[in-house]
Order: structure tokens, then C-alpha cells, then sequence
């Protein structure tokens, strides 16, 4: 408790004479930079800075001086006491640091041991490329169509205007469904293409019409390093008013451009696909030497063989007739269909050279792909 | 189809320097004939001169015959001396011309040839036989060339040797192009040439039913089978008559074998027009011919040695003796022509090309024949293609040929196809004008009458009734062309094929390009969307993604340990599977993917946690297993779409998993590994739930291929208090991970993405919970329950005791934090320990406040499971 200004003391006040303060301050100041960690600091602050330290009991008797003294001596004793907790705070950071940084040394592991307690997952790589392709399109517009896998024949040929007898059915190796009698009398097959999918979108969905659909196909292929009798498609399908070849044309270099980089160019050469005329196949410049392989004097290229280009789709206009098998006038829309392989895609756009990896299911093969591509 | 670019060129007359082999296969693939290799030949062959034979020496001495000649190739002789040559082959005399491989000299494969000693004596060359000169495979005998073979001259020129032979691959639309004529044709229009057609017009005696009473008799007893039929008759053929050298050499390089001048000349006009052709020996014939169906129960052997079951679908020849030859397909033996035969019948016919496709699926047997009839071959070529046979089998052969021809043939009426002008631009984008389509249609061989508007009809040809339905047309009011596609091209019916005509020749490089503008997509559905996340969280949690075969053995239902009544046991059956052991779709994924599992482990991968997203395949249960073919001329009715779907199989979409060895691997942290468990294949089959948000229920169940006392069923709950089996979970049966070669306690989960995806739409979207900023309190229980009690049900207990006293909403969480068996928990009975969350939305709880809420949770599990708190 200070005390009234009434009960002056000339004795007691020595504490608070410039010589008394500035000892205190320095034995302070002395005991703080002595203090080599945070407990011998915490003895001197309880020494210099604690209720019963010399500046705190000098301050207490600030109040017992005349009037006239009070401000000089509150303001000595003030100073001295903001150095020493300035001083303490110092010392503290000081100390602290010095601390964390022993403490935090001693805790150093060895941060390269291995990390994965939990063996890594994966996507299939056909899976990314579908859904990458997808995507593609999906950004232009188109929606998702489905469908099943075992199928009609229906849909799957007639409608798409193969002909019952005609050679280009003979051309896709089928798996047909085993009828009542055990033989190919069905009606059902294992979709040999996504094709069948276009039937279902145009017999469902409003016009104008632009869907894409990935999925299974089925071949009686023989298995090698380029043939697999299960493999995957992706078809794009548009049916509006006015659409022409140039459009198509369009459509894919805006699938090529986004599939693999800007600034390949696209060819279109004739081909023959029952439910397109006319129909083409696409290849793009190679995406790896640029067309350089095929120009007088290029390096090889492995990815094109030195073609300078790469065959990446079949496409063509609908043909009328299947429009009509679905129900829509042929006089008024139009329509472009195009169709690529994903494992193809996969294999172009990534070096698989041998597709039976895709079917084989070795955990390497898809663990090297990971979770996008 | 392979052919040598000089025979093309005989019709098509592109200078040299056009003639470039890149070049070539440029154009014609542009133009839609698919060069695959254009390939320079005869360039290997070197040195090899035309020699006469001076004398033979037999040499006696050895094992087999050999001769000592001598050749002399007039002035080339080198030193002016006649060379002395040991050769193996017999078949040559003195006299004869024969190529003759000199010192030095190339042949075919990179052989060279040299001066040796052989058989005792200097042998300098070699006297080459057709094999060794890559023009036939007839090794045994030396190619013995004509008398006027020019003495010494270079025998690759001579031969023609030098070439470039096109492999073209023809699209099945594009029957005419599997020949010459139809090759050259396109070469011309690819290079603005003129066009002549090897197959000629100037055949006068066509008329059906003309000819001398002479000719072999015949006629078309089915005109849906044969639509023209031709005989023509040459006698007195000479059996010795070769096939000239010049001929030899083109069916070499097109790949076809030399067998006979008769066949060779028949093999030689397919490849050149297209029209296949066949040669009976006419002693063998027995009374007219007819072309018709085949009755019950004929048998037919036919070239290749095979005794055939005819159809009444296949289209035959036959005389009164039955059939003699599979129309279109494959000859008889009976009729066959031999070393002897003198008087041959040669036919030449257009027969349909549905009934031989038919045919030759039937009988899963295919010719150059049958290939060309299927894919549509000229209907004026017959009368043309067999008058040029038997002038050829005259020329070559020293055959008599019998005046006029037997022709028995079926009205057919012309296609006539209306073309708007304006139609080819509207599909390519492109103005190319009346004039352009007019010519390049006339360059594909089509007629074109042109139509004023609005009077197409009018001009339209004498029968022009016959006009077909037209597609495309829109606006029928501009102007028309009437076109009548050449008889080479059955596959020109629509404007569409017309349009491409057009559109093709002036080239697919100069359509334009118009980038699309976006149109308004509604981007993937909830359920396309879903699918990607399950992948992403299982890929997220350690599963690798694979593609098992969907296929699979009738033994997999043994192997899962499936009982008989159980629906995975019904299975798709696939009619021509690719393995006859595995003619079943599979009905679940899980077969398929143990077998990759175990394949992963035979590769040295111990922990293995895989998974697979995809169709299964269940017989629709009533259906007659029968898909109706609808027509094609209009869209099909909604109830047939219906008798579509109902055949179809149900395909719902699954997921599963399965894994083997630690599901967390052993290493420096001190842990030996940590087994996969039935618990990791539960928490799967809940994270695939979860990455949809539909609420899980687990509940124990006995299901195979799972071990009886560990297999959880996984159920969903769709909202309104539905709630469906999703799948199961767990270890796999000790019997069935030894039917799989799997090591022990292998774990699987399999669930139905269909159901959980039809849940997800019922389930609504996700509402937001309040998020209370007031302190949580937890009381910890631990309850001593009988070992029978499932744990879920205790929870559910616990629960319930909060919920009954009115403060559900104050337990915002509840977790198992230790499970004990043991002495301390008494005979039968478990303990389990959990701790209860507390949190008010609106106010700190008072402990008071949570006890009487534990307590009561408790109360509640001590009332439906027999409870006992333990510890106090």
C-alpha cells in the first residue's frame, strides 16, 4: 500500500533517490542478461520485477514524497522500470528461441523413411482416357448417353443400316447371344460397337441432339498386342438443322485441339461405315513429331512411323436412312457421327503398345497411371 | 486386293512420271480406294537373260537326276563362249528357251549367284524356275519360255518383271474395286485421264435365248437367287497348252497361284473385270443345267474335298445328276476340269448377293468368288467377261469356240435415283455447283438426265415410275437430276451415296471447317457424376481399378459355392463364345476378379486390394430369350421397343472389391502389417455407399461366396423408411478362396451401384446440419452385453434411450471405442465401450444434463440387449 502524501518519511524515501534507483535497475538488468534460461529468468523477474522487488517497493513510495517531487521521481523510477521489462522480454524471446530450437533439434527424424503405410489405389488408365475424352465433350455441349452391353441386333445392325446379309455385319466379328435352341437366333448380340447408343439417343431425346457415349464393346477378335475381343469406344452423335461435313469437320479438330494441344492439323480421307455417307476416317498430324518424321530429311518417328500422321477415328453423316429407322425427317435435320477407340487413344496418346495390359489386370499397369491422366 | 499398277495403266494411261508409287496410293486413297502399300518389284531381279539350250548331258552318277547343259544367250554370251550350266530339272529339252541366271546375277530374296564347282563340274549360273523368279510357286520344273523369246534379252523386261504392285483394302460398299476395271476407273478420274473399260461392248450375240441350239442348255428355276446366267463351250482344247508368261506374271503379282491355262484364264478376268467365272468339263455334265435352291437333304462335295449338307437356302447348279457347284462359291468335284479335259463349259452368272453371303456364312466357307458376289459384281458382265474366256481359251489354248452363248436371264428393273442439285452441298458445306456434280457423277459411270424445276417427274426417263423414295430432299421444289447409277455400282440407291460420289472426287480436303458453337448441354447426370466419385474414393482408399473378362466358366457357380436355387447360378449364354470353356456373361463380378487377384499374386504382389465397376448380366425372368428385328423403314412403335427391352437381359451396374494380404504394409513403424479383414471389405462396400450419401445399415448375413459367420449384407435407405440390400461384405468361404488359389482369409465386398444410385435419387439432396458454437460434453459407457449381440444393435440401443427421453437431437455423435472378450466379461458375454457426444444447439450442457442422457441411452440398451454397465 503507498502511503498518503500525509505521512511523509524522509528515511523511507532513500529507495527512491537517483542512485538507489539506478542501482536497482542495473543489479536488475545485470541478474536479467545473467539469467542463461527461461527458469533463471523467471527467479530474476520474481527478484527485480516481483511485488517485493526494490523498483516495485520504490514505486509504492512514490505517493509518500512532497508534491513537488512526485513527478520527477515517478518518472526515474517509471524509466527504470520499463528497461527492465523491456530487458526481461528481450531475454525471453532470447531464451525461448534458444529452447524451441534445442528441443526441436533433438526431435529431428528422418523424413525420407517411406511414408505409404497404406499400399496407393488407382483408376484404370481406360477409365481416365473415357472420362477425359468425355469431358471433352461434355465442355462442348454434349450430354452422356448410355447403354447395354448385351443388345439387340436391332439396334446394334439394322437400324444402323447394315443389312441383314450384307458383308459390313460379317466385317464386325460378333458375339451373339445364345437363343432358345443354343444357336445365334437371338436377336441379341454383345454390342460390337457404341453405335447402337446414337439408335437409343435419337428414339429418346428431343432435337437438336449432341451426346457422346463411351463404353464396352465386344469383338470375336483374337487376342494380340493390338487386338482385344473386349474394348472400349467413345462416339460423339449430333443431329440438328443445317449441320454439314464442314461442321464435323469442326467437331473434331475442336476434339483434337483439346485432346492433344492446339495446332494439329486433321485429314479427312473416304472410308465406309453402313450407318454414315459419306463416312471418312480421321488421322491428326503426329502429335509427337508434327508431320517433321514425313518431310524429306526428318528423324523417324516411332509414335506415327515416319507417316506423320495417325489414324485416330472413323466419322462420316448420318446416313438418312437411320434417322428415318428413328423416326426423324431426314428433309429437315441432319446429322454427323464419329467414333475412336479409347485403348487406341490410350495407346497414341500415352505409348501402350500392348493392349492385352488393359485387360490383364496387373496392378502395375494401372498404378502407373494413377488417379487422372 | 492386289494388283500391278501396269495392268491398271493398260485403261488408265497415266504418263510415267504421274506413275509415282506414293503419288498413286495418295490419289486412290483419297479417292477412297485405301492404298496400304503401294510396293516396287522385279527390281531384285538382275542378270538373268533369255538362253537357248544347245545340250544336255545326263549325269547318271548321282542319287537323282542331273543334267549338264549347255545355253548359249546369243551374243551376251560373256566371252563370246556358250555357258555350262548344272541344273536339277528335267523338264526342258534342246531348243527351248529358258531364263538363265549368269554369273553375278540377282534374284529375288537377295540370292546371288556365282560361278561353282557342283556334281564334279563348273557349273557358271543358274537355270531359274518360275519360284526362283518370284512369278509362282513351282519349283520343280525351270521356266520354259515361248520359241520367240528374244535370244538374250534381259529377262526382267522381257518378263515385264518390273512393277509396283498396290495392296488396296475395299471397303465392302465398294464391290466394283475388287478388280482392275474398277481400279483403273478410279485411277483415270483420280488423274483427269480417259477411261477405256477393259471389259469391252462389243459382244452381239447377248440376246436371252439366242445362240446356237448347240451351247450347253440352261435356265433360272429361282430368279431371287440368279438374275443372269451365261454358258458359252469351247471343244478341243489342247491339255498341253500353257499359260502365256505375260499372264503368269500378273497372277503372280496379284497373288494368285498358276494352275491350269483354263483356270488361270477364268482367275485372270475376275482379277481383271471383276466377273468371276467357272469352267465345267463338259463330259462330265449330265442334261441341262439349272440354277435353283437345294432340296432337303442334298449333299454336295465341292472343290475342297468336302461332302456339304445343302440348305434349302443355298443357291446351286445343278444338271440331272443334282448339284454340281455352290453358285458363286466353290465348283463340284464331279465336274471338275482335269489335266485332260478338252470341252469346257464356262459359266458366267449374276447371282444375289444376299443369297451367297447367306451361303458361304452357312457353311462358314468363303472364295475370290463368294467375296465379289457379296460385295455386288456387274450384272452386264457376264455375256462380256465369258466371251472374252472363250476367245482367250482359242487364243492360248487352241480351243474351237462354239458360235453364240446360252443366256437365260431376269427382267430387272434400273435404279433410278432423283437428286436434288443442291443435295451434295448441303452435306459437305461446300457450293459446288450443277456443273461439277454432273460431270463427276458421269465420271463414276452414273447417267444423269437433267430436269427443269418443278418438272423433275416429267423428264424423268421412260421409267421414270420406277423413281425410288427419296431422302434429303429439302425443298422438292428445286432443280432435280434423274440418275441412273452404272450397273457396277449397286451400292449407289440413295441421293446420300450419290452426294459422297460427288463429295469424294472433289475431295475431302476441300471441305471446310466450322467450329461448333457450344450448345446448351446439361453436363453428366447425378448418376454419371456418382459413378466417377465411387471410383475416385476406392482409387482414394488403396483399391486399384482393373478390367476383369466378363466371361466366364459354368464352374465359377461351384467354385463361389453358389446353392442351387440361387439367381447368379442363371447366366447369360453366348452362342459362339471366344473360349468354349467360358461360354457364361457373368451374373456377378467377383469370379472374374479373384481370378486377376490370384494372377496379381502369381506375379509376386502379396497385398493386392482391387476393384472393378461394372455390368452384370441376369436373364429377364419370363422372357422368351428372343429380341424381335424390327423394320427399318419407320421408327419402331413404343410397344416394339418394348418386346426389345423385354428380351434384353437385366444389366445392372456393380462394384466391387477384393483383397489379400495387409491392407497396411509392414515397415519401419514398427508393425508387422496389418491383415486385410473382413472389416476392410465392409468399410468398401460403406465408402462406395457413402461417396452416393445414402445412409448404411450393416447387418450379419449368410451368403456365398462369403464365410457364413463373417459376411456382412450391406443395406441402403432410399428415405421414407425404405431401405434395400445393396450388396455384401466380408471374408471370403475358406472353399471358395481354395477354388481360387487365393491365400487365406481373402476378403471381397460386391454391391449394386443400380440400387445404391436409385437410392441416392430418393434420398434427396443433402440439408445442411446446424452447426451449434456451444461446448461439447462426452460420457463414456461400457457395457458388458451377451457375445451373440451384434454391436450395431447396441448402438442402436444406446440411441434409442436418448431418443426416447425426447433429446435425439442432443447426441450429435456415437462411437465403439473398445471391444473386449475376455475372463473379466464372464462366460458368453462381450464387453463394449463407447463414447456419447453431447451438444445443445443452443446452450452449454451441465454434466447433470448428459448423466441422466447417458443413463437413460443405458437404461434403454440394458432393456432391448440384456446391458450390464460395467466400472461404474
Amino acid at each position: 500500500m503507498s502511503a498518503g502524501s500525509t505521512q511523509y518519511d524522509p528515511v523511507e524515501v532513500a529507495v527512491l533517490s537517483p542512485d538507489e534507483v539506478a542501482r536497482a535497475r542495473d543489479a536488475a538488468l545485470a541478474a536479467i542478461a545473467a539469467a542463461s534460461d527461461l527458469d533463471e529468468l523467471k527467479a530474476a523477474r520474481l527478484a527485480h520485477f516481483g511485488d517485493r522487488a526494490p523498483l516495485t517497493l520504490a514505486n509504492a513510495e512514490i505517493g509518500a514524497l512532497p508534491p513537488a517531487a512526485r513527478a520527477e521521481a515517478g518518472k526515474r523510477v517509471g524509466a527504470a522500470r520499463g528497461q527492465v521489462r523491456r530487458a526481461i522480454e528481450e531475454r525471453e524471446t532470447a531464451l525461448e528461441a534458444e529452447r524451441d530450437e534445442r528441443i526441436l533439434t533433438a526431435e529431428t527424424v528422418d523424413v525420407t523413411l517411406p511414408a505409404d503405410r497404406v499400399p496407393r489405389g488407382a483408376r484404370h488408365p481406360d477409365t481416365l482416357v473415357s472420362d477425359r475424352l468425355t469431358d471433352v465433350f461434355v465442355a462442348m455441349g454434349y450430354e452422356v448417353a448410355e447403354g447395354p452391353e448385351v443388345e439387340a441386333e436391332w439396334y446394334n445392325f439394322d437400324a444402323l443400316n447394315f443389312p441383314p446379309d450384307h458383308p459390313a455385319r460379317a466385317m464386325q466379328d460378333t458375339l451373339f447371344v445364345a437363343g432358345p435352341d443354343g444357336g445365334e437366333g437371338s436377336g441379341m448380340v454383345l454390342r460390337t460397337h457404341t453405335s447402337p447408343v446414337q439408335i437409343r439417343a435419337m428414339l429418346t431425346r428431343q432435337l437438336p441432339l449432341y451426346v457422346v457415349s463411351p463404353g464396352k464393346c465386344f469383338r470375336t477378335d483374337e487376342l494380340d498386342a493390338t487386338h482385344s475381343p473386349v474394348f472400349h469406344q467413345i462416339e460423339g452423335l449430333a443431329v440438328d438443322e443445317g449441320l454439314t461435313m464442314a461442321d464435323l469437320r469442326g467437331a473434331v479438330q475442336a476434339f483434337v485441339d483439346a485432346m492433344f494441344g492446339e495446332g494439329l492439323r486433321t485429314r479427312f480421307r473416304p472410308d465406309f461405315f453402313p450407318f454414315t455417307e459419306p463416312s471418312a476416317d480421321v488421322s491428326m498430324e503426329c502429335h509427337v513429331c508434327r508431320g517433321g518424321s514425313a518431310r524429306p530429311g526428318g528423324d523417324p518417328c516411332r509414335v506415327c512411323k515416319s507417316q506423320g500422321w495417325i489414324e485416330i477415328a472413323g466419322c462420316g453423316m448420318v446416313n438418312p436412312r437411320v434417322l428415318v429407322a428413328c423416326g426423324i425427317d431426314p428433309d429437315r435435320y441432319s446429322g454427323f457421327a464419329f467414333g475412336l477407340g479409347i485403348e487406341r487413344t490410350l495407346m497414341i496418346a500415352h505409348g501402350v503398345t500392348d493392349i492385352r495390359d488393359t485387360i490383364e489386370g496387373d496392378v502395375r499397369f494401372s498404378a502407373a497411371f494413377g488417379m487422372e491422366i | 486386293m492386289r494388283i500391278p499398277l501396269s495392268w491398271a495403266r493398260e485403261y488408265a494411261p497415266i504418263g510415267d512420271e504421274a506413275a509415282d508409287p506414293a503419288e498413286v496410293a495418295r490419289r486412290l486413297t483419297a479417292a477412297g480406294l485405301e492404298v496400304e502399300s503401294a510396293e516396287q518389284v522385279g527390281h531384285d531381279v538382275r542378270g538373268v537373260v533369255v538362253a537357248e539350250v544347245l545340250e544336255i548331258e545326263e549325269l547318271t552318277e548321282h542319287k537323282k537326276p542331273i543334267r549338264f547343259c549347255r545355253l548359249t544367250a546369243g551374243e551376251t554370251d560373256p566371252g563370246g563362249e556358250p555357258a555350262a550350266v548344272i541344273c536339277g530339272a528335267a523338264n526342258f529339252s534342246v531348243g527351248d528357251r529358258v531364263p538363265l541366271a549368269l554369273p553375278g546375277a540377282e534374284l529375288p530374296g537377295g540370292v546371288r549367284i556365282g560361278a561353282k564347282q557342283a556334281y564334279g563340274r563348273m557349273s557358271a549360273g543358274m537355270i531359274c524356275s518360275a519360284a526362283e523368279l518370284a512369278i509362282g510357286d513351282d519349283h520343280a520344273g525351270i521356266l520354259v519360255l515361248p520359241t520367240d523369246a528374244p535370244l538374250g534379252a534381259d529377262f526382267a523386261e522381257y518378263a515385264g518383271l518390273r512393277d509396283v504392285v498396290l495392296d488396296i483394302a475395299v471397303t465392302p460398299d465398294r464391290g466394283y474395286a475388287l478388280s482392275v476395271r474398277g481400279v483403273a476407273r478410279e485411277l483415270a478420274s483420280a488423274y483427269g485421264m480417259s477411261f477405256t473399260d477393259p471389259a469391252g461392248t462389243d459382244i452381239t450375240d447377248d440376246a436371252p435365248g439366242s445362240g446356237a441350239q448347240d451351247v450347253y442348255p440352261a435356265s433360272i428355276a429361282d430368279p431371287t437367287a440368279c438374275d443372269r446366267f451365261v454358258l458359252r463351250e469351247v471343244r478341243g482344247l489342247d491339255p498341253a497348252a500353257r499359260t502365256p508368261l505375260w499372264m503368269r506374271v500378273r497372277l503372280a503379282r496379284s497373288g494368285t497361284r498358276c494352275v491350269s491355262l483354263a483356270v488361270d484364264i477364268t482367275n485372270y478376268l475376275m482379277l481383271e473385270l471383276g466377273q468371276p467365272l467357272h469352267a465345267f468339263d463338259r463330259a462330265k455334265l449330265n442334261g441341262p443345267i439349272v440354277v435353283r435352291r437345294a432340296q432337303p437333304g442334298e449333299k454336295l462335295e465341292t472343290l475342297d474335298h468336302v461332302v456339304r449338307t445343302l440348305d434349302p437356302d443355298d443357291i446351286l447348279i445343278t444338271d440331272s445328276s443334282g448339284p454340281i457347284s455352290m453358285a458363286g462359291t466353290m465348283g463340284g468335284i464331279s465336274t471338275e476340269i482335269d489335266e485332260d479335259s478338252a470341252d469346257l463349259v464356262i459359266e458366267a452368272a449374276h447371282f444375289s448377293a444376299e443369297g451367297t453371303a447367306r451361303m458361304g456364312r452357312r457353311h462358314k466357307l468363303s472364295s475370290d468368288a463368294s467375296y465379289r458376289f457379296e460385295r455386288g459384281v456387274d450384272r452386264e458382265l457376264p455375256l462380256r467377261a465369258s466371251a472374252k474366256a472363250v476367245s482367250m481359251l482359242a487364243s492360248f489354248g487352241g480351243a474351237s469356240v462354239l458360235p453364240g452363248c446360252t443366256h437365260a436371264s431376269v427382267e430387272v428393273e434400273p435404279v433410278m435415283i432423283t437428286l436434288p442439285v443442291s443435295y451434295p452441298d448441303e452435306v459437305a458445306g461446300v457450293i459446288y455447283g450443277r456443273d461439277t456434280v454432273v460431270r463427276r457423277l458421269r465420271e463414276t459411270g452414273c447417267e444423269v438426265w437433267q430436269t427443269a424445276p418443278a418438272s423433275a417427274e416429267g423428264r424423268a426417263p421412260a421409267d421414270g415410275k420406277h423413281l425410288r423414295h427419296e431422302h434429303g430432299r429439302h425443298d422438292r421444289s428445286v432443280a432435280a437430276l434423274v440418275v441412273g447409277p452404272p450397273s457396277w455400282r449397286p451400292d449407289l440407291t440413295d441421293p446420300s451415296d450419290l452426294a459422297e460420289e460427288v463429295i469424294r472426287l472433289e475431295g475431302y480436303a476441300n471441305i471446310p471447317m466450322r467450329m461448333p458453337r457450344a450448345t446448351a448441354g446439361h453436363g453428366l447426370t447425378g448418376r454419371q457424376r456418382m459413378r466417377r466419385t465411387v471410383g475416385r474414393a476406392l482409387a482414394g482408399s488403396g483399391y486399384v481399378e482393373v478390367l476383369s473378362s466378363p466371361f466366364g466358366p459354368a464352374a465359377d457357380a461351384e467354385a463361389l459355392q453358389l446353392p442351387p436355387e440361387d439367381l447368379r447360378r442363371v447366366a447369360v449364354v453366348v452362342a459362339n463364345p471366344l473360349s468354349e470353356d467360358e461360354p457364361l456373361l457373368r451374373t456377378t463380378l467377383l469370379p472374374g476378379l479373384l481370378r486377376v487377384l490370384a494372377r496379381n499374386i502369381g506375379r509376386g504382389f502379396a497385398d493386392v486390394a482391387l476393384f472393378e465397376m461394372g455390368l452384370v448380366f441376369h436373364p429377364r425372368p419370363g422372357s422368351d430369350g428372343v429380341a424381335p428385328i424390327l423394320g427399318v423403314d419407320r421408327a419402331p412403335t413404343v410397344e416394339e421397343l418394348g418386346m426389345l427391352h423385354a428380351a434384353l437381359p437385366d444389366q445392372p451396374r456393380r462394384v466391387a472389391a477384393v483383397l489379400s494380404g495387409n491392407r497396411e504394409l509392414a515397415g519401419w513403424w514398427g508393425s508387422q502389417g496389418r491383415p486385410a479383414s473382413w472389416a476392410d471389405a465392409v468399410q468398401a462396400a460403406s465408402e462406395v455407399c457413402r461417396a452416393c450419401r445414402v445412409p448404411v445399415e450393416v447387418r450379419a448375413a449368410q451368403q456365398a461366396p462369403w464365410h457364413p459367420g463373417r459376411c456382412a449384407a450391406i443395406f441402403v435407405q432410399a428415405g421414407e423408411g425404405r431401405e434395400w440390400l445393396a450388396g455384401h461384405a466380408g471374408e471370403l468361404h475358406p472353399r471358395v478362396v481354395r477354388a481360387f488359389g487365393l491365400p487365406d482369409r481373402a476378403c471381397a465386398m460386391e454391391v449394386d451401384l443400380s440400387v445404391i444410385e436409385t437410392a441416392t435419387d430418393l434420398v434427396g439432396p443433402v440439408s445442411p446440419p446446424l452447426l451449434s458454437g456451444y461446448p461439447v460434453a462426452t460420457q463414456d459407457v461400457a457395457l458388458s452385453v451377451p457375445a451373440a449381440v451384434p454391436a450395431a444393435r447396441v448402438q442402436e440401443a444406446l440411441t434409442a434411450g436418448v431418443s426416447a427421453v425426447g433429446a435425439g437431437e442432443l447426441l450429435e455423435d456415437i462411437a465403439l471405442f473398445d471391444l473386449y472378450t475376455g475372463e473379466q466379461t464372464g462366460e458368453g458375454r462381450k464387453s463394449l465401450a463407447y463414447t456419447l457426444r453431447f451438444r445443445a444447439p443452443d446452450r452449454t450442457l451441465t454434466v447433470e444434463e448428459t448423466s441422466s442422457l447417458r443413463d437413460a441411452a443405458v437404461a434403454e440398451a440394458a432393456r432391448q440387449v440384456d446391458a450390464v454397465p460395467r466400472g461404474g
